[in-house]
């Protein structure tokens, strides 16, 4: 399959809604686009997984190289692994998610449109890219428009957030710059990943290099303590904006953690792993009993965000391959879950024009369909069996648990224990809001979900429980790649 | 050989219930939906008989030993070749005994249920609730990987949750059903930590190779857990210990037992099925289920094991003694039997005789699934008649409901230990096994037992007798019927089971090494404890036959302690001073304020610093070009002394 | 009477410069300024010239210079008196303490 598909679907159809003439062709023309890159996606798992069952072993599939900037090394360079795959399959469902959700945005809808099909635009080239320097150029392409999506279609005191996540960003973006030239230099002028994942780099240079990649890079995915961006940048963004945030690019942080940081400089992440744990297991425990004191939607989800993510940087701290695949199906998980959370928070907000959990109550009986949902997207916050999130959960918990020491040990349980302060918040947040008695009397009147709305839902959901039902699909799929790492970092 | 696709079906039939009547019961199905979920269930139940005869009567019992089988298994999710969750079945005596509970037990409250939630909005999703919850207790007894049964205990958890919130738009429904599921959860850590334990030394999820592999003193991953030790105690004993405090979370043993009476405000038939027969015995079950682990490597865990369950036993015995709502009193007589269940585990040994305390257990866990179910479908009946969960409320009613009301005899007298009925047999044999290995523990079983039959009776007298009869007339006039036939069916058939279960030979079938275990009766042993609960039920008599104020004079005459007994020992204000106080203002308030302030601050900070730093120096772009020019020539003559004098 | 050196030249070239640059300093009309700026060029211009004479003799390289700058000075002082002419004609003033808008 040509990777550039990935690239081209999205790219014509924000162009096609450049063109489009009234609000109706913008949505329609989206709304066509996004299905055909899930298209695009789902046919590029299946050729993944045919090339693979034909024992195609190559570490890279689907691979391409042109030439750009013949002085400076500089190609595009395109090609997948399982993770690469699992990712843009994540991006595809969130995206045509996001449109869905959008339907009702009056305010400059073709602008938003163009941006979020942009956002996905970045998002896919970032998981294709086998070059470092153009990996870097869809990263920044994916963080522009989430400034422009707050500051222009956001709420509350959005300038302020809007300015805070880019200018965060955007300091993880100079970290990851700085790592990115020190590695072309270190490794022999390259920036290709294939190329620089055989190089030796000295055992100081990776001391130094490490932490800036890793770092810039754990910027975007919520690394504690730089995760403040993300309640205040979920708040005001629009919901769809939420959802490409917390969906789509804080995994670009992860990834780009374990693909460019972890993989390219093995010995710096064995030096800095007992960081990482640390770090991760705070982000779990104190982003989960900080949600407990949240009491708008938003934030309590923003706030789980960091909890949730903390255990794919865990996972990537404790360094084996099992633990490398559970923090990578965490990704995929958390990616599909938060959408969905942000969505039925959208949905709610949109009918009760208010996001203080006290407002409510008892919307069971009048939303039937979004409280369901809202179940099921609580539930598989707290890892419950049969949801995504459990797999993630347990594979991580497994995997820490292969290291021996007492250290790791206490960093699991840590982590572990986070799944009962998971619950209370979870369940307090589902007792109060679509259980209990009705404490608003214009709540009486709402009307149920739409089709769009419906259509988000179900997708979403169907991606939960593909994974939380038959998860040996997903682990097919990262845990070869997961070993690739592994190796790398155990043969040094 | 067994059948897989048979077996297989017996879970898989009410999950299709579930998936039908959730996603299409609300708009299509509606009334049919109780029909629907019962015919599913029959024919579960069916197939769960069939099984049962099957194994035991036909390929079960190899050379005199009955063998596990375990017919399916496929991988789920591997992480190394080793280690994978499987999801697979396995047949031994204790699972195809349970498969019989649950799938009777359930089957008996669908039957009900199609009277007792008759005109019920949400008809179909209560039925699809059960449908859930039924298929995850069967996946949990046939579970096959210790993973696989952790991941029916969390489904199985939140079915209860869902159905004890059933009620969603009460708020004590609501707050019950959150209790239930957190305390459960934080058991369930603790199982899940234990677990990680366990299959770390083991080097595997599965039962047969982890039990196989952890009870052989020789074996390499014994001495390797054993010589890891944590706080002095062997890494496996830890292990150990946290999978039972799963368990204990999940049998309400004391002290992580207060969701249990919380959760009774879910619907009555919910509570029969789940928190008195099926569910709240898992964690009973899983002990048998590695009670090998328990008996031959950790055997200090075992002794544990007995006096949670016999602290359990008499603790909640003396706080039914004192409460007036029926089904709370139901509740606390729950969790005393399963008190009786875990420390008749606790005393058993491993293999032959010594094993006597495992049958027993799994004897009283049939039986007490039979009588308890009955108790509160019968309980059921009462509050569907009298519209009231309080005791005072009731009386009198043994002529205006005679099926309730013979039904409810026979469970007040099966679980008072009165011969003939089921539980005499099966307590006899714990306390048996009790006496033989541990007489601290007998002796508080014994005084249980008297307790028992006197909370039991007290509830029968209180309900059936005590006020006149006329009294409820106004009742008689608005309700009319005690319940359809539906309604008294399984009340019927329960009673039956209640009376007839303890002359099945349960020795011969269930035991721990799979050979027949002879059961003994001794007659001179039996006297005391079925005297002290025919003192029981004469206490009752005495005091509640007629209405009068003995119960209240003896209230005042206890003082202090009937006051801690009322209030449950005051535990769940523990609880809640330790969640509400130390949790979320100690812990969660200061997290959050941590963040806003401290690390977001940070960030502020910065952000703020270098605006601040731009405010200072952007004074020197005055706009006037002299001043410009000044600091040209100043900075050229500064550089140009610097160049010669200094950097020369 | 005594042949003026070099010395004697290049003391006047330097009085001359640093009377444009107190004059650039001091003065606050814009005319004033640009005839001190033009006394600073000067200043300059008779530095090639005496350095030529005096120093290199024989080359020529000197005399451009001065000629070029007196060309670009003729220039640059016709923009600056277009410049000055539309300020005044914006702010009525050729007063450089009133010419700041452009700070910050």
């Amino acid at each position: 399959m040509n990777l550039l598909l990935l690239i081209g679907a999205p790219l014509l159809t924000a162009l096609a809604v450049l063109m489009a003439r009234n609000k109706q062709q913008v949505k329609w023309i989206s709304l066509g686009g996004s299905f055909l890159q899930l298209g695009l996606a789902l046919a590029l798992l299946l050729a993944f997984r045919q090339e693979r069952a034909a024992n195609n072993t190559a570490q890279m599939l689907f691979e391409q190289q042109y030439k750009l900037f013949q002085s400076l090394h500089i190609s595009f360079h395109f090609g997948v692994d399982g993770i690469s795959v699992a990712m843009i399959l994540l991006t595809s469902f969130v995206v045509v998610a996001g449109v869905l959700v959008s339907w009702n945005i009056e305010k400059m809808t073709k602008e938003f449109y163009f941006l979020l099909l942009l956002l996905g635009l970045g998002a896919y080239g970032f998981f294709i890219s086998l070059d470092l320097f153009i990996l870097f150029f869809f990263l920044e392409i994916s963080v522009i428009p989430k400034y422009l999506l707050i500051g222009i279609w956001g709420s509350g005191k959005k300038e302020y957030s809007a300015n805070k996540l880019a200018l965060m960003l955007m300091g993880g973006s100079a970290l990851i710059l700085v790592g990115m030239l020190g590695l072309y230099f270190a490794a022999g002028n390259s920036f290709d990943i294939l190329t620089l994942s055989k190089a030796t780099i000295s055992r100081e240079t990776q001391h130094i290099l490490f932490p800036l990649l890793f770092v810039g890079f754990g910027v975007f995915t919520a690394l504690f303590p730089l995760h403040t961006w993300v309640p205040d940048g979920h708040s005001s963004a629009p919901t769809a904006g939420s959802m490409f945030l917390a969906g789509i690019s804080m995994k670009l942080g992860g990834y780009g953690c374990l693909r460019v940081a972890t993989y390219l400089l093995p010995q710096g992440a064995k030096e800095y792993a007992t960081i990482i744990i640390v770090l991760s297991a705070i982000a779990i425990l104190y982003g989960a009993f900080a949600t407990m004191m949240q009491k708008d939607l938003k934030y309590i989800n923003a706030y789980s965000s960091v909890s949730h993510v903390g255990f794919s940087l865990l996972g990537i701290g404790m360094l084996t391959q099992t633990a490398i695949t559970g923090a990578l199906m965490q990704m995929v998980s958390h990616g599909v879950m938060t959408a969905l959370f942000f969505a039925v928070i959208g949905m709610i907000y949109d009918r009760t024009h208010t996001r203080m959990v006290a407002e409510m109550g008892g919307l069971m009986k009048q939303l039937p369909f979004i409280s369901t949902v809202f179940f099921i997207v609580g539930l598989c916050s707290l890892g419950l069996p049969g949801l995504s999130g459990f797999v993630a959960e347990m594979t991580v918990f497994v995997g820490s648990w292969e290291n021996a020491d007492a250290f790791h040990r206490v960093a699991t349980m840590a982590a572990a224990m986070s799944i009962v302060v998971t619950a209370v918040y979870i369940l307090r947040a589902i007792g109060r809001t679509v259980m209990g008695p009705n404490t608003n009397e214009a709540h009486l009147v709402l009307k149920d979900a739409n089709w769009n709305e419906k259509l988000a839902a179900i997708l979403l959901v169907a991606g939960i429980l593909a994974i939380g039902i038959a998860p040996g699909w997903l682990n097919d799929l990262l845990r070869p790649a997961a070993e690739v790492i592994m190796n790398r970092i155990t043969g040094q | 050989m067994p059948n897989a696709t048979n077996i297989a079906l017996i879970p898989l039939l009410p999950l299709a219930g579930f998936i039908l009547l959730g996603l299409f019961g609300r708009k299509y199905i509606k009334n049919g939906a109780g029909l629907i979920g019962t015919a599913l269930l029959l024919g579960s139940a069916l197939l769960a008989l069939y099984t049962a005869y099957d194994y035991f009567f036909v390929y079960g019992k190899v050379d005199g030993v009955y063998q596990q089988f375990v017919p399916l298994k496929i991988t789920w999710l591997a992480f190394s070749k080793e280690m994978s969750i499987d999801m697979g079945l396995v047949i031994d005596p204790i699972s195809v005994m349970m498969l019989l509970v649950v799938t009777f037990v359930s089957l008996m409250v669908h039957i009900y249920s199609l009277g007792y939630m008759k005109g019920e909005e949400r008809f179909p999703t209560y039925y699809a609730f059960l449908g859930l919850f039924t298929f995850s207790m069967l996946g949990l007894v046939l579970a096959s990987n210790i993973f696989q049964l952790y991941i029916f205990w969390e489904l199985v958890g939140v079915s209860s949750f869902l159905l004890i919130g059933f009620y969603y738009d009460k708020p004590s429904a609501v707050a019950a059903s959150k209790k239930a599921f957190i305390v459960t959860r934080f058991a369930d850590l603790g199982f899940l930590i234990g677990i990680l334990v366990l299959s770390y030394f083991s080097g595997t999820f599965d039962f047969q190779t982890l039990i196989a592999r952890l009870t052989s003193p020789e074996s390499n991953e014994v001495k390797t857990a054993v010589a890891s030790t944590f706080l002095g105690v062997s890494a496996l004993s830890w292990g150990a210990a946290l999978v039972f405090i799963g368990g204990a979370g999940k049998s309400a043993m004391f002290p992580l037992h207060i969701w249990l009476p919380d959760a009774m405000e879910g619907p009555t038939p919910v509570s029969a099925l789940i928190h008195a027969a099926t569910m709240v015995v898992a964690g009973v079950y899983l002990v048998a289920r590695l009670f090998p682990v328990f008996s031959v490597t950790t055997p200090a865990v075992l002794e544990i094991i007995g006096w949670v369950g016999a602290v359990s036993a008499i603790i909640a015995a003396v706080i039914a003694c004192t409460q007036t709502d029926i089904k709370r009193v139901l509740a606390y007589s729950t969790m005393s039997q399963i008190g009786y269940m875990m420390f008749s585990l606790g005393v058993s040994g491993y293999g032959g005789e010594a094993g006597l305390g495992y049958t027993a257990s799994m004897f009283h866990l049939f039986t007490h699934a039979m009588f308890k179910a009955l108790l509160f479908l019968g309980a059921g009946a009462v509050i569907h008649y009298v519209h009231s969960n309080e005791m005072k409320d009731m009386g009198g009613l043994r002529k205006q409901m005679p099926v309730t009301h013979i039904t409810f005899l026979v469970a007040c007298l099966a679980i008072a230990g009165v011969p003939p009925f089921a539980g005499f047999f099966s307590k006899e044999e714990i306390l048996l096994a009790a006496y033989t290995s541990n007489t601290a523990i007998y002796w508080i079983a014994l005084i249980t037992s008297g307790l028992t039959a006197f909370y039991m009776f007290r509830l029968y007298f209180t309900i059936f007798w005590n006020k006149p009869q006329e009294a409820q007339g106004a009742h008689s006039a608005s309700a009319g019927k005690e319940g359809g036939f539906v309604m008294m069916l399984p009340l019927v058939l329960l009673g039956t089971g209640a009376a007839a279960a303890g002359f099945i030979p349960f020795g011969e079938f269930v035991s721990t090494d799979g050979k027949a275990l002879e059961s003994h009766f001794h007659l001179s042993f039996s006297i005391a404890p079925v005297a002290l609960g025919l003192a029981g039920i004469l206490a009752a008599l005495w005091m509640y036959a007629k209405a009068s104020d003995k119960p209240a004079r003896l209230a005042a005459s206890l003082g202090g302690l009937y006051k801690a007994a009322y209030h449950k020992f005051y535990i769940d204000e523990l609880y809640l001073f330790i969640t509400k106080k130390v949790l979320f203002n100690l812990v969660g308030r200061p997290a959050a304020w941590f963040d806003r302030n401290i690390v977001d601050g940070l960030m502020n900070l910065t952000g703020n610093t270098t605006m601040q730093v731009s405010e200072g120096i952007k004074k020197f772009q005055s706009g006037k070009v002299q001043q410009y020019a000044i600091f040209f020539l100043g900075a050229v003559v500064l550089l140009a002394v610097l160049f010669i004098y200094v950097w020369r | 009477m005594m042949e003026p050196g070099l010395y004697h030249i290049l003391f006047i070239s330097t009085a001359l410069f640093f009377t444009g640059v107190l004059g650039f300093l001091t003065r606050r009309n814009l005319i004033t300024m640009l005839m001190s700026i033009e006394l600073i060029l000067n200043s300059v211009n008779l530095n090639f010239i005496a350095f030529n004479k005096y120093i290199w003799p024989g080359k020529m390289d000197g005399l451009f210079f001065t000629i070029f700058i007196i060309a670009i000075a003729a220039a640059e002082a016709a923009v600056a008196i277009a410049i000055i002419i539309n300020l005044y004609r914006s702010s009525q003033s050729i007063d450089v303490t009133n010419a700041e808008d452009l700070k910050y």
